[in-house]
This record gives structure tokens, C-alpha cells and sequence, in this order.
């Protein structure tokens, strides 16, 4: 079943056109550019009509799986509904047409909306401040972990490790290498959590952090997190929150209350604001109260005193703050769409979605662990990770299983990842599917053991029915053809 | 209100199906006092009740389409055709994820191909990534990535008339990493081409320039660009990519790296974020290069299709070795400006340009025949797209309170960035502006430099 559709520059046609500007007659064309800093060559930009340029990305749209189209259990991902309502909201053009450097008596409403989305994440996640300016979850990483070489520094110590367990996402050792630290793997112990043994072996006083998931990346709360807390600090060290995988425990448990120091958070996930196909998202950093002086500036601050004409202003004069991370204030339209959605939950809806998570992780989980391998057999949290080593022995691969979903209308679950399962297929069902949603997904899952247990061949081709088949991935990194105007 | 499908009965229900008997079961892993915080957090909301709430938070704001703006500095007001907005709302690019899954993602794929393609005709290099979070942020990646190529080489010189953010974003990027960063000073609100000659040297790994400049000025970047050159530097070109329907794109100049802010392509301002950073290059960088990378490619039957490629370079693979630590990139802006270069197409880039340099001429010559404001741009000759720098006789943070309580922005008082500088007001005018609203603010303007000149004199 092919649709494919033409790159737009094969649809130019010279002269057509879709935008066109106003002709102003009444001012002169007197603008003095000397000719070398003109552009000799126009730019190789298409020539298309308005019907045209909207068909073409209309098409490209249908190509797409989409929480709007499809069930989307990606692992780790967090693929849930994403209320319109959110979108709304950020378009109003109070907020979609505000400048970042209007005068502050001339965005107050912004500044307030701010403000209280940074209390708001206070008071869900137990820590002290946030800041709101990292633009996704491996930009608050990488703050967060230069917050706490600055806290180190103001100390005088010059530590030199971060910790990170072998189930981490990738970017927590990344985050940490950029910022100049030696990464120390920690293995996990055969129940998936972190391994006490071995994170003693590791810690000593020049552990600057330890980064935590929690719920981990198989899917289960860190069961020893409170001693897990003690055994860092009693070294000097800080916890790090990797708040990837918060969805579980919203209104539910705090990672202040267990003991990090400092957390990042996906508002993209957990905080549902759209993916987009890849960003835009944003990660807040939260800290506690020792860690508030390092946060970038600018800082927001609302004013006490009465005697100001207006209450919320910018503060850029903290002498220990570790700079700035982005332009202007962050992802603003995000935070709009976090903040929606917070105000629609309260405490009463946070604790809902936990339990909604948690609640159909473990009902999928029960529903396919006869025909899958499930390498913990223990109640999950919000995901939980299956192996598809019985299928792999009987001539079909993890990948397969995920692609022949696709024919069943389905988005894959993230796959092969975190690697200290084999054959690992991790699923992310989130709370806004229904019993049935899961029911049909469950029973597809199943068609497809059978499947294999027929002739695991049929797995070989798949996805049957899509747009197009599998990628020939060697070609594209070999022959790479990235931009349509220099194909080599 | 929430968006979950199942009541408390359903979910009990599920709970009983899955073999255990209360979500107490489900939760036993955790502590029981750290269970069910308090969180201060306001009362839920139904829909109704919440656009209103949203509705007065935003009448708080002053937004620009109501009052009269003539701020830039790195966050410009453009016409956005109707047809941005309306494709990149489809909630099957809105609610995707990353493509990770090539046969369930073509669409944004193809999408993100074509956008490395307009960003790499626009800017006339080889290689385009599939874009970063911002404009800052992709100079702190371009900073990464060429003092990551020799590591003999550990200076990276970067022009004083760089917006100021993008400045103490790279000191920030750079912070835990052992380089030096030295600031190419500013003369007459251009980066001073002596002081470079003088200061690059066998160490310095990259220079950065901006055109048109944090002050408007377009500079003088094939001179900046044979000095690099010859000192075998990379010269890594910030640019406003609305200029490169007209301007001369960075690889006519030379330059190796070029980078900015997309925002101008069809993305509203929105108080500073969401963004597009864009980094394009020549091909000799391409298995250097931070952030995702698509590639065109044949599916199992020998068709077209797209898929990531080189992802050896990144996070998820290499872990603490990868080149970056960007996971995501901005896809729904890149889509936004995907959209805007396709409606606008070359002529229309063109036309656009020739409006901004058109209306900013026109409103820079009026204002310069105001009493006691000068034009620096024109005084010192300096080229500019669509903004430039006036010094007024008055402090233009008083002068911009003034026009606000009208209805305008003025534009950047320097004094943000640049204390001493008090009286130097930025102003940027594009093709949003009528003749009529360009009169009228050179109006105001008058009228309020003599309001406080008069005050002050009475003072």
C-alpha cells in the first residue's frame, strides 16, 4: 500500500506563487546596500501555489502514527493525550503575540503565569525553586548538573564522578560527560533496581551526584530510594532526578520528599504539552534551597510590598548563578500549556493520572505476560518491560514484533532499550486509554505470538500496510543524502 | 477536570482483572510516608471555567498585535501566512512523536529532509541538521562542536556585536570546559577587523560573527572571512535567515558554520520560546555535527522513504561519548518554517527582504529628522536589514514607559544590555508596518523626546 508524495521541490513550477506582500508606492525605494553584501544567487526555494503547499503537507501529515490517530505506547515516552484546551490557551494573543522585551508592566500576566506554574511545580515535586528556561529534558540535565558543579565549586571541593545506572536514558551520561565529569556506570540488581552493593563499591567523596530514575527505566519505583538518599549524602554527594518517568507519581510521591536534590522535569511528557514530532518541549529544573543560588538567571520575583505600582519582575543579579542557558525565558508557549493543564487536574486530577498510569500498566502487563516474557514479575509502575526472548528463539526479533504492530494500527512500544533486557519491549500504555483501547492492543499482541508461533517468517516484511516498508538504514548512512539540492 | 477515560469503578475493575485487590497492592513499593502529599495546588477547573481563567491572565499582557511594536533584538514580528498556522495544527504532526519508527513517521521525516534542504539553499552550505532548541543554543553547540574538531586548538573569538544572550549562553555552555573565550570589541557598532587580525592565532578554533548584527548593522563578513581563513580558524556566520532572501548567504562569504534563530520563518514571538535554532555547514563537518540528521533512502521494495541517519554521532548510542547531548530537536518550528519558505518561495523571500529594508529606511530617515535624534546607522554609514540604532537626547528607558502608555513600543533601550549606552534606543521596522503607523510613531516620538527634554530642563 504505497502513498508516497514527491518532495515539494519536485511540485515547483516557475513563476507560482501562494504569499504575497503589499506594494507601498508612497515611499521611496531609497535603500543604500553596497552590492557585495547582496546576494548574487537566489536561493533554491520552491515555486508553489497556496492549494498546493497545503495538500503537500495535508499528505505528509497522513503518513504519521499520532496520539490523535493512534494508541501510542511508547516506553519512557509518556505518549498521553494532549488536551486542545492547552493549545488554546497559548495561542490567545496575550500570550502568542507578547515580545520578550516589552516593558514588565507590560507582560504581568506572563510573568504571574510564570510564577505560579514554578510554585505549582513546587509544590507537586517537594522541591524548594525551579526555574523554567531549559528548552527539554536533556537542556535541564545539563543545567542541572552544571547547578551542582557550581555547588561544589562554592564549597571548594573538586569533585570529579557522577553515577548513573546501566538502565539510565542516555543523555543523563552525556549531560554529565559535557559538564566535565567522569561517568561511573552502576550495574542494576536482578530485580532491576539500583544494586546497594554495588552503588557502595562506587561511592566515595568524589561522587559529585548520582542520577536517578525513579520509577526506573524498567518500570519499578526504586524500592531502597530513602536509603539510596542516605548512602549519597552521607559521601557529600547530591541525588539527581531524571524526571522522565514522573507521570507514576503525581500527587503520589515526591522526589523532594525522598531525598533528590535536584530533578529536571519533561513537561512534554508528564505535563502532556504535544511532542511535535520531536520538540518543541521544556525541562524545568527544580532544586532545593541550598542548590537556589546556582539556578540561571534571570529569576522571577514577585513583589511583597504594596507600594509597588506592579508585583512581578525579572531578577538577573545573582553573582553564583551558573549564567544563562537560553535565550529570553524558555519555552513560554510550552509553560502556557503545562500550566492549563495543571489548573484543570488540581491535586485531586494529578492523583488520578497516577493511578489511571499505574492501574493500566498493570493490567496490560497481567494480559500479555502468558505469551511474553515479563523479567519482573512484580506489580509495575506507570510502564513495564517485557523480553521477546521466546519469540527471538522461535525466529523473531523484538523489532518485528514492533513493526507488525504498525499493521494493527499501533504504535510500537520503545524497543531494545534499556538494554539490560534482552530482546526488551517496553510499554508505556499512560492513563487516557480506555479498558478497550488496552483490551484490542492486548489482543493484537497476541495475534502476533501466534503469529510467530505459525511462521515467524510472516514477521520478517512487516509493517504490510504502511506508507512504506523497511528502511534500508546502511544505504542512508552510506550514501547520505540529506539535503535534495547537493544528492551526491 | 482530567482527560481519563475510566471512573474509579472501571479502574477497580482492572485492578481486580489484573489478580490483585486495591491499588494499595499496585503501590507497595513505596514508602508509606511519602504517599500522597500534600501539594498546594489550586482547585480543578472545568474547561468553561479555565478559558476564563486563561482569558483574564492574558488580558493582563499588552500584546503586540493590539499595540504598536517596533522591538526586535532577536525576536521579530513577521506576517505569518494563515497556512502555518493552520498545517502545523494538524494534530498528526502536533501529537507525534520523534520519528523513531520510519514506516509510522514519514510525514515529519519528509518534513524535517525538506527542511534541511530550504535551510541549506537559503544559507548556501551542504548540510543542515534537523534543527536545536534555539538560536542561542545553537551558537553553544557550533562552540562545542569546533573545539571538539583539534583539540590543540582551545580559543574560540566571538564578536562583541553578537546578541548579548547568545554571549553569556556560550560563557554558560562553556562553563565546565577548558577554553577561552575571547570578545572581539565593537567600533561604531561594528565588529572591529583590526582587533581581530591582532587577536586570532594558531589556537583559536573558531571565530563568530553576526550580520546583520545585535545593533542592525550588516557586516563586512567576506573581509572577516579571508583574515579566518587565512589563520586556518572555522568562521562560524549568525544570521537572520529573513535577511537571506536578499543578503549575501553566508556560503557566497565563506563561511564554514552558520547558525541563528529561526523564529523569524513563521514562528510567532510567544514572550521569547518556542524557537528554532538552526545549524547548517559545510560537508566536511557532517559526522560532526550535534542534533539529528534525516536521510533519504530506499524501503525493502526499493522506494523512496526517510529515515534518522549517522545516529552513531548521538546521546541514545554513544552515551557519554556522543558529540552533543541534544535528544530532541524543535521538529513542530522546523515544520513552521518548512511551511513559511514554501508559501513564501524565492520571490516572495525576496519581496519580504526588500519590504524590511524599504519601511526600516523610510522610518530611520524620519526619525533622523526629529530635533536632537540621531541615526547612528546613517551617521556612520553602516548597511542595516531592518533595525538600527537612535540615540535619542533623552534616557530611552524613560522615552519607552512614555510611548507604552500609548500603545507603542518603541524599541530596545541598549541600556538593557549596555549601561553606559542610556540614551541609544534599538528600533526594528518590518513589513508588519504601514507607511501611516511609521508616521505616527515618528509623531510620538517627537512629541515625547520634547515632553521629557522640556522635563528634564525643568528639573
Amino acid at each position: 500500500m504505497k502513498r508516497l508524495e514527491a518532495p515539494i521541490f519536485e511540485k515547483s513550477v516557475s513563476g507560482h506563487r501562494a504569499t504575497t506582500f503589499p506594494v507601498i508606492n508612497d515611499i521611496p525605494d531609497d535603500y543604500p546596500i553596497p552590492a557585495h553584501l547582496l546576494r548574487s544567487q537566489e536561493p533554491v526555494l520552491p515555486e508553489v501555489s497556496e492549494v498546493d503547499c497545503v495538500r503537500h503537507f495535508t499528505r505528509l501529515s497522513q503518513l504519521n502514527f499520532s496520539i490523535d490517530t493512534n494508541f501510542y505506547p511508547l516506553g519512557s515516552c509518556t505518549m498521553k493525550y494532549n488536551p486542545k484546551i492547552n493549545d488554546r490557551a497559548a495561542a490567545l494573543s496575550g500570550f502568542a503575540q507578547i515580545h520578550p522585551y516589552q516593558p514588565e508592566k507590560s507582560c504581568q500576566g506572563a510573568m504571574q503565569l510564570l510564577y505560579e506554574l514554578e510554585q505549582m511545580l513546587c509544590g507537586i515535586t517537594g522541591m524548594d525553586e525551579v526555574t523554567l528556561q531549559p528548552a527539554a529534558g536533556a537542556h535541564g540535565e545539563y543545567t542541572g548538573i552544571m547547578v551542582i558543579r557550581e555547588y561544589f565549586k562554592s564549597k571548594g571541593e573538586k569533585r570529579t564522578k557522577v553515577l548513573v545506572p546501566d538502565s539510565s536514558h542516555g543523555t543523563n551520561p552525556s549531560s554529565a560527560r559535557l559538564a566535565g565529569y567522569e561517568v561511573v556506570t552502576i550495574k542494576s540488581g536482578a530485580d532491576g533496581c539500583v544494586d546497594l552493593d554495588s552503588l557502595k563499591m562506587a561511592l566515595d567523596d568524589q561522587v559529585a551526584a548520582l542520577m536517578l530514575t525513579n520509577p526506573n527505566t524498567v518500570g519499578l519505583f526504586e524500592k531502597n530510594i530513602v536509603q539510596i538518599a542516605q548512602m549519597v549524602h552521607d559521601q557529600g554527594g547530591l541525588l539527581y532526578y531524571d524526571g522522565a518517568n514522573l507521570n507514576a507519581l503525581l500527587g503520589l510521591a515526591r522526589p523532594g520528599d525522598m531525598g533528590f536534590d535536584v530533578i529536571h522535569l519533561n513537561l512534554h511528557k508528564s505535563f502532556s504539552t504535544p511532542h511535535g514530532g520531536g520538540g518543541p518541549g521544556a525541562g524545568p529544573v527544580g532544586v532545593k534551597k541550598s542548590l537556589a543560588d546556582f539556578l540561571p538567571v534571570p529569576r522571577i520575583r514577585k513583589a511583597d510590598n504594596q507600594d509597588r505600582s506592579y508585583g512581578y519582575s525579572w531578577d538577573s543579579q545573582l553573582p553564583d548563578s551558573i549564567g544563562k542557558i537560553r535565550s529570553f525565558y524558555g519555552n513560554f508557549g510550552v509553560l502556557v500549556r503545562a500550566y492549563t493543564y495543571i489548573r484543570a487536574h488540581g491535586a485531586e486530577g494529578m492523583r488520578r493520572i497516577s493511578k489511571g498510569a499505574i492501574v493500566n500498566a498493570n493490567y496490560l502487563k497481567e494480559k500479555l505476560k502468558g505469551q511474553y516474557t515479563l523479567p519482573y514479575d512484580v506489580p509495575c509502575m506507570h510502564e513495564f518491560v517485557l523480553s521477546g526472548d521466546q519469540q527471538k528463539a522461535k525466529g523473531s526479533s523484538a523489532r518485528d514484533i514492533a513493526k507488525r504492530l504498525l499493521d494493527f494500527g499501533f504504535h510500537s512500544p520503545t524497543i531494545y532499550w534499556p538494554q539490560i533486557v534482552k530482546e526488551c519491549i517496553m510499554i508505556e500504555p499512560t492513563e487516557t486509554e480506555s479498558r478497550k483501547t488496552l483490551d484490542e492492543f492486548a489482543e493484537a499482541m497476541l495475534q502476533i505470538a501466534r503469529e510467530i508461533d505459525e511462521d515467524p517468517k510472516k514477521l520478517a516484511g512487516a509493517p504490510y500496510t504502511l506508507p512504506v516498508q523497511r528502511m534500508d538504514e546502511v544505504k542512508a548512512a552510506r550514501e547520505l543524502d540529506i539535503n535534495f539540492n547537493k544528492t551526491e | 477536570m482530567d482527560y481519563i477515560p475510566s471512573s474509579d469503578n472501571d479502574l477497580q475493575d482492572m485492578i481486580r482483572a489484573s489478580g490483585y485487590q486495591s491499588f494499595d497492592d499496585l503501590i507497595a513499593t513505596i514508602p508509606e510516608k511519602l504517599r500522597f502529599p500534600e501539594m498546594n495546588l489550586p482547585a480543578p477547573l472545568t474547561e468553561l471555567e479555565l478559558m476564563r481563567e486563561m482569558k483574564q491572565i492574558a488580558a493582563q499582557n499588552w500584546p503586540i498585535d493590539e499595540y504598536l511594536s517596533f522591538l526586535g533584538a532577536g525576536a521579530y514580528d513577521h506576517f505569518i501566512p494563515t497556512v502555518v498556522d493552520y498545517l502545523s495544527g494538524r494534530g498528526e504532526f502536533y501529537t507525534a512523536y520523534t520519528p523513531y519508527q520510519a514506516e509510522a513517521s514519514q510525514g515529519t521525516l519528509q518534513v524535517i529532509y525538506e527542511y534541511q534542504s530550504l535551510m541549506c539553499a537559503l544559507t548556501g552550505l551542504d548540510v543542515s541538521n534537523a534543527s536545536l532548541y534555539d538560536g542561542a543554543s545553537a551558537l553553544g553547540e557550533a562552540a562545542f562542536m569546533t573545539l571538539n574538531i583539534d583539540p590543540a586548538k582551545n580559543k574560540l573569538l566571538i564578536s562583541g556585536c553578537i546578541h548579548p544572550e547568545y554571549i553569556q549562553v556560550i560563557r554558560t555552555y562553556l562553563g565546565p570546559i577548558d577554553a577561552e573565550v575571547v570578545i572581539i570589541p565593537e567600533k561604531n557598532g561594528r565588529t572591529d577587523l583590526d582587533s581581530l587580525e591582532k587577536l586570532i592565532d594558531e589556537k583559536t578554533a573558531a571565530v563568530f560573527v553576526q550580520s546583520p548584527n545585535f545593533f542592525g548593522t550588516i557586516e563586512e563578513m567576506e573581509q572577516f572571512s579571508k583574515v579566518i581563513k587565512s589563520k586556518g580558524a572555522f568562521f562560524v556566520a549568525v544570521v537572520n535567515p529573513i535577511s537571506l532572501g536578499v543578503l549575501k548567504a553566508p556560503g557566497e562569504y565563506g563561511a564554514d558554520i552558520c547558525v541563528g534563530e529561526g523564529q523569524p520563518l513563521g514562528i510567532p514571538v510567544s514572550f521569547g520560546g518556542p524557537y528554532l535554532g538552526f545549524f547548517t555547514c559545510s560537508k566536511q563537518f557532517v559526522h560532526k555535527i550535534p542534533g539529528r540528521l534525516v536521510g533519504r533512502t530506499i524501503d525493502t521494495c526499493g522506494d523512496l522513504g526517510y529515515c534518522l541517519t549517522l545516529q552513531a554521532r548521538e546521546q541514545h548510542i554513544r552515551r557519554e561519548k556522543a558529540t552533543s547531548n541534544i535528544c530532541t530537536n524543535q521538529s513542530l518550528m522546523a515544520l513552521r518554517a518548512t511551511i513559511y519558505l514554501c508559501m513564501l518561495g524565492k520571490k516572495g523571500m525576496r519581496e519580504v527582504g526588500e519590504l524590511n529594508l524599504k519601511l526600516s529606511h523610510y522610518a530611520a530617515t524620519q526619525i533622523a529628522a526629529i530635533d536632537g535624534a540621531q541615526i547612528m546607522h546613517l551617521n556612520d554609514q553602516a548597511p542595516f536589514f531592518n533595525e538600527f540604532v537612535v540615540k535619542l537626547p533623552v534616557e530611552a528607558v524613560a522615552l519607552c514607559e512614555e510611548l507604552a502608555e500609548t500603545g507603542t513600543f518603541a524599541g530596545l533601550p541598549l541600556s538593557r544590555f549596555f549601561p553606559h549606552l542610556k540614551n541609544e534606543l534599538l528600533v526594528c521596522v518590518t513589513e508588519t508596518k504601514t507607511k501611516n503607523e511609521i508616521d505616527h510613531f515618528v509623531w510620538e516620538l517627537g512629541e515625547a523626546i520634547q515632553k521629557l527634554s522640556s522635563k528634564g530642563a525643568a528639573v
